[in-house]
């Protein structure tokens, strides 16, 4: 080895402390899961037999799937609408927004879980006011199942739809619009042929974002969701708190752990995703 | 591309205020059919707001816009047909060069198999048939200059207006773009409307030019016409170079006057439709640099003065000359290098001279 050579492998000693942190603190604890999920309770695959076998195992996937891409959809579409209407705005205006975009992020999950409780129980008021309006007779099932976990969640994901889509829509040059209507395109075929196409891959991105950051939700459907409805992260919880089934519950946690690192891996292929999460020029 | 000739354009008394400030101040302009006019003027002249008033992104405060006596200034830019090439030239990055060209057609409807033949036609009209495939980033900036022509004029506009289409180029490739440009507006014979600052584009391309200063028309006319008549002190000095040689009007005669400047007598001829100054009244001529001889011994000339060279440059093709005239000041001179009647040096006296046709009078501009 060369003495620059050396001199430059002395430097990685300085980042060895963080190495050891993340290897004693994050990587040993997912290793050790990922362990306990192939040798209890006894050694062998049998937990991950249960993805095939057991109904429920594969009820509560299928329920977090779903969830997660109604979660996804909405959050985009609300997203987008705000993004756009945040690109459009002035420079003043566009503070606020992104103020009032952000300021929800500050308040505690738990705090916003407990806020859509009571506004959307039986007595809540969004029920009190129908009935007192006379829309409906009897109080509608808005909490403690599905409905109420989306709701929760599309308010909690909307800020992380809004941010990548707002990026990529601040790169588009104005220009290209106003020659595009020049060349003869009506406002909406502007939007449709131009905007949006350039917009896409904020889209993709936020869609990936909170996809991932959907599948492990825990406090806002348990909270939302009342028991009734599990998702796989107070799933994964039950098991090994409650029922101290730690294989069943670890492979549940190896499987989502999967799923996130193969969603990106499955976009990476469509969109460039070096552009999105703005890596590189 | 079929040839429907060009339509024409007035505008009259166009006004844009920004609040207390006035873009563009009552420009009344005709543009001729198949004519290619320039629009020239120094940043914030205005030049480029009346641009994008014709093409319908800035709303006037007064006046109108007026296509073939049709009022045409309520209507929105995609229901005006103009062609148009944007500075930067503005191409959509996530669509071919065959996708951009097609762009106007699909959003008009057209079906595939007309699209397709024109877009191959407007392609071949650039000489850019082999590129249809490529991505507008994968293009260098002539490339992509004449894939915004193509896409301006594939729907066969009213109009084709151009901003700064040049100005993003280097110098070589601006003056072959330039004859580009020309020969294409010979062969589609449709009326163009370009902008820029640079007023030798503006020479060579245009078959008038309109010149603007403060929002306001200074002068239009043919590139000759305002080259070698100048009706104003700006006019002379934006468009190419000018001394301007201040003084008393001594004297008028049939055809021209003269002027007693700095001490110095000058003979001033007047061209055809120019009213003579009256005696006694200031008055300003310019004098074009490259109209100014550098005399040798026995030479004559209508105009005389002796001087000091007080610098010079050399351009390859010739000299420019400084030269301190006592009492007229510094006049500049340029001579073809190849036949400099001397090899120029600082501080050396020179006799130079001009004929009386030389000099043009010139208005002061008011603001």
């Amino acid at each position: 080895m060369s003495a620059a050579g050396r001199a430059s492998a002395g430097w990685w000693w300085l980042i060895l402390p963080a190495f050891l942190l993340l290897v004693v603190f994050y990587i040993a604890p997912i290793v050790q899961v990922l362990a306990i999920s192939v040798t209890e309770p006894e050694p062998g695959l049998g937990n991950y037999e249960r993805l095939f076998t057991s109904g429920a195992v594969q009820r509560v996937i299928l329920t977090t799937l779903r969830i997660c891409v109604i979660t996804t959809a909405l959050a985009l579409l609300l997203g987008y609408a705000i993004a756009y209407a945040i690109t459009l705005a002035t420079p003043q205006a566009q503070g606020w927004w992104i103020l009032a975009v952000l300021v929800p992020l500050w308040i505690s999950v738990l705090v916003r879980a407990f806020a859509w409780v009571t506004l959307l129980r039986r007595q809540g008021l969004v029920n009190n006011t129908l009935m007192e309006a006379g829309l409906i007779t009897e109080p509608l099932p808005l909490v403690w199942n599905e409905f109420g976990i989306v709701v929760g969640m599309v308010h909690y994901m909307v800020p992380f739809a809004v941010l990548p889509m707002l990026a990529s829509m601040k790169e588009i040059d104005p220009r290209l619009l106003a020659a595009a209507r020049g060349l003869g395109a009506s406002r909406g075929a502007v939007f449709r042929r131009v905007f949006l196409p350039l917009s896409l891959p904020g889209v993709i991105a936020a869609g990936v974002l909170v996809f991932i950051f959907s599948l492990g939700f825990y406090i806002t459907p348990a909270i939302l969701g009342g028991g009734k409805t599990l998702m796989v992260a107070e799933w994964i919880g039950l098991q090994i708190l409650d029922l101290i089934r730690w294989g069943l519950g670890t492979m549940m946690a190896t499987m989502l752990v999967v799923a996130i690192l193969v969603t990106p891996a499955i976009f990476s292929r469509i969109v460039d995703l070096r552009r999105i999460f703005g890596t590189g020029a | 591309m079929s040839d429907l000739g060009g339509h024409a354009l007035a505008l009259s008394g166009l006004t844009k205020r920004y609040g207390d400030f006035t873009a563009v101040d009552r420009v009344s302009l005709d543009v001729a059919r198949g004519e290619f006019l320039t629009l020239l003027g120094p940043s914030g002249s205005g030049k480029t707001t009346i641009l994008m008033a014709v093409a319908g992104f800035v709303a006037p405060s007064e006046g109108a816009i007026l296509l073939d006596g049709r009022d045409i200034t309520p209507l929105p830019p995609e229901r005006r047909d103009f062609g148009m090439v944007f500075q930067g030239y503005a191409l959509f990055p996530h669509m071919t060069v065959a996708e951009n060209v097609a762009f106007p057609l699909r959003v008009r409807g057209l079906s595939r198999a007309d699209r397709d033949a024109k877009v191959r036609a407007a392609l071949d009209l650039v000489q850019l048939g082999f590129f249809a495939d490529r991505l507008p980033k994968q293009l260098s900036g002539g490339q992509q200059q004449r894939v915004a022509l193509a896409r301006a004029l594939v729907f066969e506009p009213n109009l084709l207006l151009l901003d700064e289409p040049l100005s993003a180029l280097d110098k070589k490739l601006r003056a072959e773009l330039q004859e580009e440009l020309k020969a294409l507006h010979r062969r589609v014979g449709r009326t163009f409307i370009n902008v820029t600052h640079d007023q030798e584009e503006a020479l060579s391309l245009s078959d008038r030019i309109a010149i603007l200063n403060h929002g306001k028309l200074v002068q239009a006319g043919a590139p000759t016409d305002l080259y070698e008549r100048p009706r104003t002190r700006f006019v002379a000095d934006f468009l190419g170079k000018s001394n301007f040689l201040e003084g008393t009007v001594r004297a008028v005669v049939a055809g021209g006057f003269g002027l007693e400047a700095g001490g110095t007598q000058i003979v001033v001829a007047l061209p055809p439709g120019i009213d003579a100054p009256s005696v006694g009244a200031r008055s300003v001529v310019s004098l074009r640099p490259e109209k100014v001889a550098l005399l040798l011994d026995g030479d004559v000339a209508d105009n005389t003065v002796e001087g000091r060279i007080a610098g010079f440059a050399y351009l390859g093709a010739g000299f420019a000359l400084r030269v301190d005239v006592p009492g007229l000041g510094e006049v500049r001179a340029t001579l073809p290098a190849w036949k400099a009647p001397i090899a120029p040096a600082e501080g050396l006296t020179v006799r130079l001279g001009w004929a009386a046709e030389a000099a043009v009078p010139v208005e002061e501009d008011g603001r």
